[in-house]
């Protein structure tokens, strides 16, 4: 049921997207539940939940294309455009509010000079809250990609952000 | 102080080995057969014996729980889920056990699974854990093919199949009727309750949901017999109990200690004392960001435990997710947060709660500008009031809790604000 994030992102044309959908769909067929690692799967592939993907899946388990909309828009992990190349999630919980969360904040949105969930111009960064990353006792917390980072400070952040958008 | 011998969760900091080998030489999967050969009653009872209650913050009796669920199956089969949507604010506990100590939580399936009679086991681990869900994996992954778990389990006769799914960023699936329509596929809004899960639950079938915690303690335990269990902790709150304490102590940590330890003892035995001292304790969240805040006086010497907590001090054990706050916290900004947390997170299905956590949120707002009249916190209270206990789910009440015990204890701090004595004080 768990398959590798295949991170960065593999681009690949639209056109052939219909067909592809469906062959996740086919792989994912003899599960029970399967549209949430279908969603991840096509997550894996595009980066994000294309549209056009949306009325292939509902056609494929048969469901409305509103109940699988509702789906995809439900969750967070699952984005209807593209992120940065990085995504940059910041924990903003208590835990980790009372060890300096706050100020990593702001200097984050400062040196990207982007808000919450904004991409970077050049599509290099993305930043976003994340309530709670279960690190609380090596707070503050972030996460870049599929890599938690603990203990961040700001000398740890600019070295992390300059890396980023190198 | 909780004596090494007597820790289940031996690789909490991950120092010693993670593999099947490792865990095998620290003792767990040891006589896995013989206990599945001492039938399912004996497992249920033993469990009732030992006294555990819910790790997830309920509290509710483990082994009661497992007795709910059907003893004959009327063609339907009967399901394991274990809850490892590990999301509150403040809660790190599950994340050890699955990351250092996976093969507790392998070993715990298969054994709470044999006594439901339920031959399928699903665990479902939240989106943003993603090393926790390759070790927990390659755990499964172990003991699929040293043959502890698959078809004739352990060579005990009974098949066994675990799966690994993930979530995908949503607090709600938490819940435990939400986190089935989660494996469903479906939105996570959680189901009206009855019919409970033990008569319909994944697929409409028996199903009980766990904590990881919960689970993962349960071979130990039956190891070394329940009496062993419940002899931590005083009555009606037995066992061993991860803490995660976290923010202003000087060594925050997770840590395993026996229930009913004082915070005194476990702050200054295992996390280095409070940051400053005692004198600058403000505020402590003693079990994850839903349970009512308590003032600091009051905690020095509180027991740690579901009783106490709740009757004396009017919060909970919840999580065993400890958020300590010194003086140098803006305590109205904190608890404004946690309502925006929640607002966040509704599902949206009950209206108080849709509403309601926006309405909490925007009080919130201002009070921690200091911008409002002083009635408005009673009205506030009201407010948490009639969302509490009228939604579907325990979010509603998640959302109120926090509130009402700001309100509680530190409602002098908000009228000084209001009359604008207390300056604003950055919550850095």
């Amino acid at each position: 049921m768990m398959r590798a994030r295949a991170l960065p992102f593999r681009k690949r044309p639209m056109t052939d997207l219909a067909d592809r959908v469906r062959d996740i769909v086919a792989d994912h067929a003899a599960l029970e539940g399967p549209l949430l690692p279908i969603l991840h799967a096509v997550q894996a592939e595009w980066g994000h939940v294309p549209e056009a993907a949306v009325p292939v899946i509902a056609e494929a388990l048969n469901l409305s294309r509103a109940e699988v909309y509702g789906v995809v828009t439900f969750y967070h992990d699952f984005r209807e455009r593209p992120a940065g190349q990085h995504v940059l999630k910041l924990c903003r919980a208590e835990a980790c509010q009372a060890q300096g969360g706050a100020g990593i904040a702001k200097l984050a949105q400062a040196r990207l000079g982007i808000g919450w969930h904004e991409t970077t111009p050049d599509g290099r960064v993305t930043l976003e809250p994340v309530y709670c990353l279960g690190l609380c006792a090596c707070g503050p917390s972030a996460m870049v990609g599929d890599q938690v980072i603990g203990r961040m400070d700001r000398e740890k952040l600019e070295t992390l952000i300059e890396g980023l958008r190198a | 102080m909780l004596d090494d011998r007597d820790r289940i969760f031996t690789n909490v900091y991950g120092m010693h080995d993670r593999t099947l080998d490792g865990a095998k030489q620290r003792g767990h999967w040891d006589g896995t057969k013989d206990i599945l050969g001492k039938g399912r009653d004996w497992i249920v009872n033993e469990m009732k014996a030992s006294g555990l209650r819910g790790r997830g913050g309920a509290g509710f009796p483990t082994g009661l729980k497992w007795s709910f669920m059907p003893k004959e199956s009327d063609g339907r089969p009967s399901y394991l889920v274990v809850n490892a949507d590990e999301s509150e604010p403040g809660t790190c506990k599950d994340r050890e056990i699955m990351r250092h100590d996976p093969h507790t939580l392998v070993e715990g399936c298969l054994i709470a699974s044999f006594a439901m009679g339920a031959h399928a086991a699903y665990i479902y681990i939240r989106g943003e854990y993603i090393r926790e869900r390759e070790a927990l994996q390659r755990a499964i992954d172990e003991a699929y093919d040293a043959g502890l778990i698959g078809p004739n389990a352990c060579g005990s006769g009974y098949d066994f199949d675990l799966y690994l799914t993930h979530g995908a960023g949503a607090y709600i699936c938490g819940e435990e009727t939400a986190l089935l329509e989660s494996l469903e596929g479906k939105k996570g809004m959680p189901r009206m309750k009855p019919p409970f899960p033990a008569g319909a639950g994944l697929y409409g079938c028996p199903t009980t949901v766990n904590n990881v915690e919960s689970i993962a303690v349960v071979p130990t335990i039956l190891r070394r017999g329940a009496s062993w269990f419940a002899g931590f902790g005083r009555q009606n709150n037995a066992g061993t109990k991860l803490f995660a304490i976290s923010g202003h102590v000087n060594n925050p940590c997770v840590v395993e200690e026996a229930m009913s330890i004082s915070f005194e003892e476990l702050i200054e035995k295992h996390c280095g004392g409070i940051r400053g001292g005692w004198d600058n304790l403000l505020a402590v969240i003693p079990g994850g960001s839903s349970v009512p805040c308590v003032r600091g006086e009051k905690m020095k010497d509180a027991i740690m435990d579901f009783d106490y907590l709740r009757g004396e001090l009017g919060s909970g054990l919840g999580t065993a997710a400890v958020i300590v706050m010194d003086r140098s916290t803006d305590i109205i900004k904190a608890i404004w947060r946690l309502s925006k947390f929640y607002k966040h997170e509704s599902c949206g299905q009950c209206t108080p709660c849709r509403e309601g956590t926006g309405w909490m949120m925007r009080v919130m707002e201002r009070l921690v500008k200091g911008e409002a009249s002083v009635e408005e916190i009673d009205m506030l209270f009201d407010v948490t009031k009639q969302v509490e206990g009228h939604t579907i789910c325990a979010l509603g009440d998640a959302a109120a809790w926090p509130i009402q015990g700001l309100i509680r204890n530190f409602r002098e701090e908000i009228e000084d604000r209001i009359r604008g004595r207390g300056a604003a004080i950055a919550a850095e």
